[in-house]
């Protein structure tokens, strides 16, 4: 059954008729074409569909929809504001903190929250934050080279 | 269908360091970064059927019959498919295709695809599944090599007598005189679980039938197009003119996509047979079950050695529990013996291999092809010999260096040879001799060495072609782009291609883009496997940027109105040797290009000479390439020596890849070999109970999390190969299978415990250090049930 939800994404309120049992990724990807957030396992294993809901981290997966309503939800393609690379974006692309990209959105949304709640995290906090997501490219060195960068951290303890 | 766009790549930032030898971002990492990228799944196709298939629940059986009456009958369903769909059966070995899309007559794993739907939505294609009948005859099923090849097992394939797929025996030099002439021979077994890809994208793929014209077009996530295209050809019966593959961004491979995998030929089928467009989503279990991955391995290891460290002999017996089908298992068999030559000077080799059928999904390339278990298994017994003879590790692998140029005794050439310089660094930023065997208890180190190819000097689909063709057009707006079939997927290898045409041409990469993996529009490609692109691709891309410039130097001498020779080519500008303040700007030397022609498209290609193509023994061509990479690595770990948990805390990798064209890209690509092969050390194995996968899931195979990993220090060693481009070689594999061996000595090293079976899992460490069997095989996966 479909029943109307309101909320925002990316800062733009939406209102939508959507079945109970929707998906928030189901949503964000068929219905409104945020295909950005990704599904890389078949729920809450490997985070690539991490999603902001009101500035802390969720996996879209792994929630339902209406679940969320009345809330700010925010997805990579929300984060680059007039065309700029947003700091995390920029400082992954410049420290090659992606590889193939497919866990890239979820990861940088995953330090977005990190970042917003503690600016100046250190290694340990850095790791603790991405615990849930899962990369297989990169060994995850250059990915906490790039959160350190986008956080100014400018030295990086354990 | 409109298709949906294709990658384009614009390259912004100007200011950038030009060409090669620059830590350039990826020229396709902003889509990443934005969330742009579009993956397969996320291909616009409005209207596209939902595409399922249903597997085979038996491991091994005669397929009597597949009913799907009930399921055509279901209102919503626009095509059932059976193995009746399909009787030519495809595999990536021309002379070794067995296996079938959709089976037929005998399904051969818990997952082989039986039939195949597409409905108007996911709930409709599930019921119809549901509605589909098999009736079979169960026979026994074997899920390891050693069941599989008892006297009275059935045969998975009638032609391979022994459920044998491929046995492989040959010697080089003479090992009965070596092991004679050796102080020390030792001999022990070695086992390595069977591992997987675990890319982070699913597999995927869109196919639209174009009825009216009989066209079919399919986007998927293949490395290797051009190998989905001729299976397409073949299995639907096609023109090959008639199929058009595309490559969209992808999410890593690592050998899991080189084959053409069934989704993709299934799709394609259901496609032509709804005469629409299908979209097949594979979920992470299906993804799991396509497998192709790092066979389960057994390996007899025997060197001979005199008492200052030389190796005299080395006799290797291997043993791969292949799976259910042939896909490139004879390669990976063929590898583990060819690679034992080309890391170290060894005067005698002999090599017996035997890949072997069972009823587990199919086996296949998997970074480092066939060449890192029998490493792990080599360095294993050369540090345990050098322990006996009272030898440093390091000082025992100096002691057997090649001298480049040279030829190994079975046929490979090695033209470059950082790996000294290798020793030396990862000796140095260890602190190796200050630290090694002094970190008390619990702590230790360990160290290896390995080595992988610059591409496959003879490819397995051997046509005659160059082995890389790349395409450059230049036009009326001064851009240009660079057209080609080389899959990135993820390493970087379009960045690569453009940073060596950037580097030839000499202008600012915002008048470049490159375009990829359309077989309308790019040329054909061999595809990413093999680490061939930076080699291969690279030296086509480099000759083709030449090609360009050689006309572009003769349009500003006829613009300057001097000869060729005084021409000054300043990229962005050219000028002559007698008046350099008179400078014509490149769109001003385009325009003089193209007055007799128009646009032009310049083409570049490299090709392999015979002499690098391999020994004339059979089998010989695998193993051969231009360039091997070299590595050495140090592992430091700690050991709880209450609950065996092993920690990787620190790494220490030296890269010889020749030349670094992008050294950030380089950098990463051994972290992340590195720290790929610490998850098969430490946490990663498939586990099959009676068949049934239990590990299908990124949580019950144990993919290493950003908490456990460590930092992984990175040195490139620059050996300048003379047949690279720049002088590069391959980055991405070589480093990896060093690392498992490192791991054990470091674990030796903190334990005083040597374990000789992966992964060295914390039940394994407690077991040893309480007396229990280091070696212990969990029973499921050791043995045969009938």
């Amino acid at each position: 059954m479909k029943s109307i939800l309101r909320l925002s994404v990316n800062g733009k309120p939406r209102e939508d008729a959507v079945a109970d049992n929707t998906l928030l990724i189901d949503y964000l990807r068929d219905a409104l074409g945020l295909t950005g957030t990704k599904q890389g396992c078949d729920g809450g294993e490997c985070g690539a569909c991490t999603v902001l809901v009101d500035s802390r981290p969720r996996l879209a997966c792994s929630t339902l929809a209406h679940s969320v309503a009345g809330s700010e939800i925010e997805t990579i393609e929300g984060l680059s504001h007039a065309g700029n690379l947003s700091r995390l974006q920029r400082a992954f692309h410049e420290h090659l903190g992606t590889q193939c990209g497919f866990c890239t959105p979820g990861m940088i949304m995953a330090a977005e929250a990190l970042l917003r709640s503690n600016p100046h995290p250190q290694r340990a906090q850095i790791k603790a934050a991405l615990a849930g997501n899962l990369c297989r490219c990169t060994g995850y060195v250059k990915i906490i080279e790039s959160v350190a960068a986008a956080s100014a951290t400018t030295e990086l303890s354990a | 269908m409109n298709a949906p766009e294709r990658k384009v790549v614009t390259l912004a930032p100007a200011g950038l360091p030009h060409g090669v030898g620059a830590r350039l971002p990826f020229v396709d990492g902003i889509e990443k970064v934005t969330g742009t990228a579009r993956y397969t799944a996320d291909l616009p196709a409005g209207g596209a059927l939902f595409g399922k298939i249903l597997r085979s629940p038996y491991a091994h059986a005669d397929l009597l019959e597949v009913d799907v009456s009930a399921a055509l009958a279901l209102p919503g369903v626009r095509a059932v498919i059976t193995g009746d769909e399909c009787d030519m059966p495809y595999g990536v070995i021309p002379i070794a295709q067995n296996e079938f899309p959709l089976a037929r007559g005998r399904v051969r794993y818990i997952g082989d695809p039986v039939a195949a739907v597409a409905a108007i939505d996911e709930a409709t294609a599930d019921a119809a599944l549901a509605l589909i009948r098999l009736r079979v005859r169960e026979l026994p099923a074997y899920f390891s090599a050693a069941a599989a090849r008892q006297p009275d097992a059935v045969l998975l394939h009638d032609n391979k007598p022994g459920n044998i797929e491929r046995a492989v025996h040959n010697e080089f030099g003479d090992t009965a005189a070596g092991f004679a002439a050796a102080d020390l021979v030792r001999e022990d077994n070695y086992e390595c679980a069977e591992v997987h890809h675990a890319m982070m994208e699913p597999n995927a793929a869109l196919a639209t039938y174009d009825a009216e014209r009989g066209h079919l077009t399919l986007w998927s996530v293949t490395q290797v197009p051009y190998y989905v295209h001729l299976t397409l050809a073949r299995c639907l019966k096609m023109e090959a003119a008639h199929i058009r593959v595309i490559k969209p961004f992808i999410g890593g491979g690592f050998g899991h996509r080189t084959e053409s995998l069934n989704f993709e030929v299934i799709c394609a089928m259901l496609a032509r047979a709804a005469r629409g467009t299908v979209r097949l989503l594979q979920t992470r279990e299906e993804t799991f079950l396509s497998h192709r991955g790092r066979p389960e391995s057994h390996i007899r290891m025997k060197l001979g050695m005199t008492a200052d460290g030389r190796l005299t002999a080395c006799e290797a017996e291997v043993v791969q529990r292949g799976g259910a089908y042939g896909g490139y298992g004879l390669v990976t068999i063929l590898y583990s013996g060819a690679l034992l030559n080309g890391l170290y000077d060894i005067p005698a080799v002999k090599y017996d291999g035997y890949r072997v059928y069972a009823n587990t999904p199919a086996c296949g390339a998997m970074r480092g092809h066939g060449t890192v278990n029998i490493r792990f298994a080599f360095e294993s017994q050369l540090d345990v010999m050098a322990a006996e003879l009272g030898l440093d590790p390091i000082e025992v692998r100096r002691r057997n260096l090649l001298k480049a140029p040279t030829d190994t005794i079975n046929g490979l050439k090695v033209m470059s040879y950082g790996l000294p310089e290798c020793l030396d660094w990862v000796e140095a930023a260890s602190a190796w001799q200050a630290r090694k065997g002094k970190l008390g208890k619990g702590r230790g180190l360990g160290m290896a060495c390995s080595h992988f190819v610059s591409g496959s000097a003879k490819p397995v689909h051997w046509s005659g072609e160059p082995h890389a063709v790349i395409i450059l057009k230049l036009d009326f707006d001064a851009s240009v782009t660079i057209l080609t079939g080389a899959s990135d997927i993820g390493q970087g290898s379009s960045t690569i291609i453009t940073q060596v045409v950037a580097e030839v041409l000499g202008i600012d990469y915002s008048r470049i883009r490159i375009i990829a993996n359309d077989s309308a529009i790019t040329p054909k490609d061999n595809g990413s496997y093999s680490s061939r692109v930076t080699f291969m691709v690279g030296n086509a891309a480099a000759n083709a940027a030449e090609n360009l410039k050689r006309i572009l130097v003769a349009a500003a001498a006829k613009r300057l109105e001097v000869d060729e020779a005084e021409v000054v080519w300043l990229g962005e500008a050219a000028c002559s040797v007698a008046d350099p303040q008179r400078q014509i700007p490149f769109a001003e030397v385009t325009e003089e290009a193209l007055v007799a022609t128009g646009t032009l498209t310049i083409k570049g290609s490299f090709t392999c000479p015979a002499e690098f193509q391999g020994g004339k023994q059979r089998g010989g061509a695998v193993g051969s390439t231009m360039g091997f990479s070299y590595a050495a690595q140090a592992v430091e770990v700690s050991v709880d020596l209450d609950l065996g948990k092993v920690t990787v805390e620190k790494v220490w990798a030296a890269i010889d890849c020749g030349f670094a064209i992008n050294p950030m890209s380089v950098e990463g690509q051994v972290q992340g070999a590195v720290w790929m092969g610490m998850g098969q050390a430490i946490s990663e194995e498939t586990v099959y109970e009676n068949g049934h996968h239990m590990a299908a899931n990124m949580l019950d195979y144990r993919v290493p999390t950003i908490v456990e990993s460590p930092d992984i220090e990175v040195h490139i060693v620059e050996s300048i190969d003379p047949n690279g481009p720049f002088g590069a070689k391959e980055a991405s594999e070589g480093p990896l299978s060093g690392f498992m061996s490192a791991l054990a000595a470091a674990v030796e090293d903190a334990t005083g415990q040597r374990f000789r079976a992966l992964p060295i899992t914390a039940v394994r460490v407690f077991d040893a250090l309480n007396q229990k069997t280091p070696a212990a095989r969990p029973a499921a996966s050791a043995e045969g049930a009938a």
